[in-house]
């Protein structure tokens, strides 16, 4: 077959999903997802032929003598398909049994795969119209999205998140208009092969626009605040979609104009996004610590893993600005390898907590636990999901960090002595993110999935439907997958890394994989098959020492009360306290103590606790701005008085004024 | 016989502890246990039946294995007899680091599986010492690794490196990660059965039998491992490059000599130092964290 009709197959199902779930009647829509997974499978495979094919046009629609609408795909846009295809795989074999008991079906259905074409056209866009089209056809779609639930937090989160994409939106206007300006061409590909054409302090304007532009939609701090509040206010299913794969357009469009388009930069761009990415990190996973809201912490991680991403790319921008390419190419493996692995596990998570809420009614883990023994499977995948972001072997996280350590490390062979020590700073950021991540999701599964049920809420709950486990099962493999075989995946990056860098990077493939400029090796699989080799000798050991093979089940230790009760558990505030004491110059903590007595101070009637962390950059920086805004409109509300004759007035006196000064 | 090098901190790292306990004890003016008194307490351990928790959950069950089988696994890829270790292909020191993050992420979940107070204060107390050592301990190793130009442990011990001002800068540092991380005085107390004060205690509080032994012999292992990095790392001197039985005999010597010498540190400290309040680690923890970054940075200005 050709190349295209994969593309043709993917779009028909995808596009027939949406129009069947408009069609009346509720009983069959929760089958469309079906299509839609079909749908994902041809984009699979459409992905991975233009991975390893020469770039190529699709298609291309003459609208005036201007521009067109084109699409057309290269390696970056290839793996970015593939990216996409295996979430939404996965998110539509669930959606078959989450929606189930949605109220809207039709509607969900249809915003469902708009949704998932519109990621689909962001990372085939040729030309600037087309991907400026494509990119608000995605925020608007998801826009609705967020506000599919119809209440107030949701119509507020929906509202913060549409100001937020439009000024992203608006700093990519201004970026393609000065390079239209410079290169007088509408596609990418022209505007690449004209790029020596922009001057350099143009070229920078270009670069820091593309940061704020993409960087609000892939939320990099200090843009990350609509993230937390509009992922979370979705229906679980388009969470995990967009946590997991619409973020990752942004960095798709960072790559496309910062990296491929305009080729290599100087230094201090590397460097700059090394930095944004260990503060992303580092501040995105400190929040998601104190969060007790299940999705909202899976948000915020989602920042944190967004500028692992970053580290990444940064430092194959140091290394390609001062020509080494080998590492350069080794550095941007890495990122894309993590951007994968994120779109697996992330969407993986946001499913499982999509099916814990699902069962449970709640996003506050302190209303969860024990849920590991009513919902096993949920808990294993969940289980699965937390042990690869939090980058411990054999799962797929550790490898991409692995990579950025190394690619980090190697700074050190930079010539200039600035990206000498940020870029082991940066690896040391790295480190205390993945210890605080881990820290996180101790909590995380712990709290929720672990110990007696803290509520109402978490008792007699019912594992998910069939379809849901495989949604989840299916991401879960991967992450497994991903993780043991890093050389199948190497196998799909390194084309993208060529493309970009003109080197293969120097990690080798097969069961190890190494760096052959440090001379170090990782092999996952050796280290799951000498865990399991262990494991099992362990076992052999201990039956043949040990005599008795007793257990015998009682109470936990509870200091010789009569009874433990779900409320002396330790909780998910009290497990995150010491870190709030100790960050407390970042996390600016406030508390509130009420006590309420019989008799003052002996008898105490209630005591009522409340403690918060001050969201900073909401307070010092969006709410001065928003407060001085809407002082604005205030002053300039008194021009708009409702007086008919007043605004005849106005354009009267506007009438005047360019008759006078006009000519 | 290089394949059998792990075995060593296997077989041999009870007997470290016993020997730091010993030392503990007659620098304290008490006789104390002998030193293979950690042997018989394993083996009686071994040999009892278990009380569990009706509350627990399969993660209980399958910790203490993780914890060991991924305590072994990392004691594999560290060389420590001979540089010429077949497994290190494995993974390098950041992986290591990462596979113990492994056993301590289980663990501190088997501290909350219970539903105690106890075991979740163990496990978020853990973590929280995990967050400030963890930077400190990657960047310290980093230095040695910068200089040897690999993160192989192998090939950072055989790099032969000398004395330089970053790497003394950077053993001190790694030294304040190993007294934290294998939970002794001043940053947790390894004898204390007093609940409020317990660290890595108060995670294993739910455990008896079998399953404590395998996790207080991963334990010693850990203590053992990170011993051996040490002297792989900093003071490599003596470690045998090859394979004949001669080289490895000598180099087996010199081994237990470093190893001793850290055991007598460890003792020496624990027995000089009071245990210090838990808020107040952050400035222990984060003055290691200090001199790691004037190691690196002493290393990238001076070359050395």
């Amino acid at each position: 077959m050709e190349i295209e009709s994969y593309l043709h197959i993917g779009f028909l199902f995808f596009f027939s999903g949406a129009m069947f779930s408009l069609l009346p009647g509720q009983k069959t829509k929760t089958y469309i997802y079906i299509l839609s997974s079909i749908g994902a499978a041809g984009f699979a495979v459409f992905g991975l032929y233009l991975l390893f094919t020469e770039p190529r046009n699709m298609f291309s629609l003459p609208i005036s003598s201007v521009f067109d609408f084109s699409f057309c795909g290269d390696g970056i846009s290839g793996f970015f398909i593939l990216v996409i295809s295996i979430l939404a795989f996965a998110v539509s074999v669930y959606s078959i049994g989450y929606t189930r008991d949605l109220d809207n079906k039709g509607l969900m259905g249809f915003l469902f795969n708009i949704f998932i074409l519109s990621m689909y056209a962001v990372v085939l866009s040729g030309n600037i119209i087309t991907f400026l089209i494509s990119w608000e056809t995605m925020s608007i779609i998801s826009y609705f999205l967020v506000t599919f639930d119809r209440d107030e937090k949701s119509a507020k989160a929906g509202l913060v998140y549409a100001v937020m994409t439009h000024i992203g939106t608006a700093f990519l206007i201004v970026l393609f208009m000065i390079l239209y300006r410079y290169t007088g061409d509408m596609g990418f590909s022209g505007i690449k092969g004209l790029s020596s054409q922009i001057p350099e302090d143009m070229k920078s304007l270009v670069f820091i626009f593309s940061i704020i532009g993409f960087g609000t939609k892939a939320g990099i701090i200090p843009f990350h605040t609509w993230l937390p509040r509009a992922h979370p206010a979705a229906p679980s299913n388009i969470s995990s979609l967009m946590s997991g794969v619409m973020i990752k357009t942004g960095i798709y469009g960072f790559i496309r104009i910062s990296m491929d388009i305009m080729g290599p930069g100087p230094e201090w761009w590397g460097i700059a996004i090394i930095v944004i990415g260990a503060v992303s990190s580092i501040l995105g996973v400190m929040y998601a610590l104190m969060e007790h809201d299940l999705k909202r912490l899976l948000a915020y991680h989602s920042v944190e893993n967004i500028g692992i991403i970053l580290l990444g790319i940064g430092a194959s921008m140091v290394f390609r600005s001062s020509g080494m390419l080998a590492l350069s190419s080794l550095a941007l493996i890495a990122g894309l390898y993590h951007t994968l692995n994120h779109a697996v596990f992330k969407g993986l998570l946001f499913l499982g907590a999509g099916s814990v809420m699902h069962a449970t009614h709640t996003k506050n883990m302190e209303d969860m636990g024990g849920l590991i023994k009513s919902m096993p499977y949920t808990g294993l995948f969940f289980l699965v999901g937390s042990v690869s972001i939090c980058a411990l072997p054999p799962f797929n996280g550790f490898v991409s960090e692995w990579l950025t350590y190394q690619s980090l490390l190697l700074g050190f062979k930079s010539t200039s002595i600035t990206s000498k020590i940020i870029s082991p700073l940066g690896g040391a950021a790295l480190a205390l993110t993945g210890a605080l991540a881990a820290a996180c999701f101790v909590k995380a599964f712990g709290i929720s999935f672990l110990g007696m049920p803290r509520s109402c809420h978490a008792e007699n709950v019912k594992e998910s439907s069939l379809s849901m486990i495989i949604g989840m099962g299916i991401l879960a493999l991967l992450c497994l997958l991903f993780g043991v075989f890093p050389g199948i995946v190497l196998t799909i990056i390194q084309p993208v890394s060529f493309m970009l860098t003109g080197s293969h990077g120097m990690a080798y493939k097969g069961i190890f994989i190494g760096i052959s400029e440090t001379l170090s090796t990782l092999s996952p699989a050796a280290i799951l098959i000498t865990m399991i080799v262990m494991s099992i000798s362990t076992l052999i050991f201990i039956l043949t020492v040990g005599r008795k093979k007793r257990i015998i089940y009682g109470d936990s230790w509870d200091c010789g009360i009569p009874w433990l009760t779900p409320r002396m558990q330790y909780s998910a505030a009290a497990f995150t306290k010491p870190v709030r004491m100790i960050f407390k110059r970042i996390y600016l903590p406030t508390r509130e103590l009420k006590v309420s007595y019989l008799v003052k101070p002996f008898f105490v009637k209630s005591i009522e606790y409340s403690g918060e962390i001050t969201p900073f950059f909401e307070k010092y920086i969006y709410d001065p701005v928003t407060g001085f805004i809407h002082k604005l409109a205030g002053k300039v509300k008194i021009l708009q008085s409702g007086s008919l004759h007043l605004y005849l007035a106005y354009i009267l006196i506007t009438l005047i004024l360019l008759l006078i000064f006009g000519t | 016989m290089e394949y059998f090098q792990f075995l060593i901190i296997l077989m041999l790292s009870p007997l470290i502890q016993g020997i730091i306990r010993k030392l503990k004890a007659n620098m304290q003016g008490r006789i104390g246990p002998g030193i293979f008194q950690p042997y018989y307490d394993l083996i009686r351990l071994l040999k009892k039946d278990m009380v569990i928790s009706g509350v627990t959950s399969w993660i209980f069950k399958a910790t203490p294995y993780i914890v060991f089988a991924s305590t072994a696994a990392a004691s594999m890829i560290v060389p420590v007899i001979t540089t010429k270790s077949p497994f290190d292909v494995m993974g390098d020191v950041i992986a290591l680091i990462y596979i113990f993050a492994l056993g301590r992420f289980f663990m501190a979940l088997s501290g909350l599986d219970a539903g105690t107070a106890f075991g979740g204060e163990g496990s978020s107390r853990e973590m929280t010492v995990a967050i400030l050592v963890e930077p400190m301990m990657m960047l310290s190793i980093f230095t040695a690794a910068i200089s040897a130009g690999s993160t192989n442990i192998a090939r950072i011990a055989g790099s032969g490196l000398l004395f330089s001002p970053s790497h003394i800068l950077a053993l001190s540092a790694f030294m304040i990660a190993i007294i934290a991380e294998t939970g002794r005085i001043p940053v947790d107390n390894p004898d204390t059965h007093l609940e409020l004060t317990m660290i890595h205690e108060g995670m294993l509080l739910e455990y008896s039998g079998k399953y404590l032994a395998l996790m207080e012999w991963a334990h010693y292992m850990k203590q053992m491992l990170l011993f051996t990095i040490a002297v792989d790392i900093f003071f490599p001197a003596g470690i045998s490059n090859g394979t004949e039985s001669l080289a490895l005999a000598s180099s087996f010597g010199i081994y237990i000599v470093k190893i001793l010498f850290m055991a007598g540190l460890m003792a020496l400290v624990e027995s000089t130092r009071a245990k210090i309040r838990f808020f107040q680690l952050p400035s222990i923890l984060g003055g290691a964290f200090v001199l790691a970054l004037l190691s690196l940075l002493t290393y990238i200005m001076m070359s050395k």
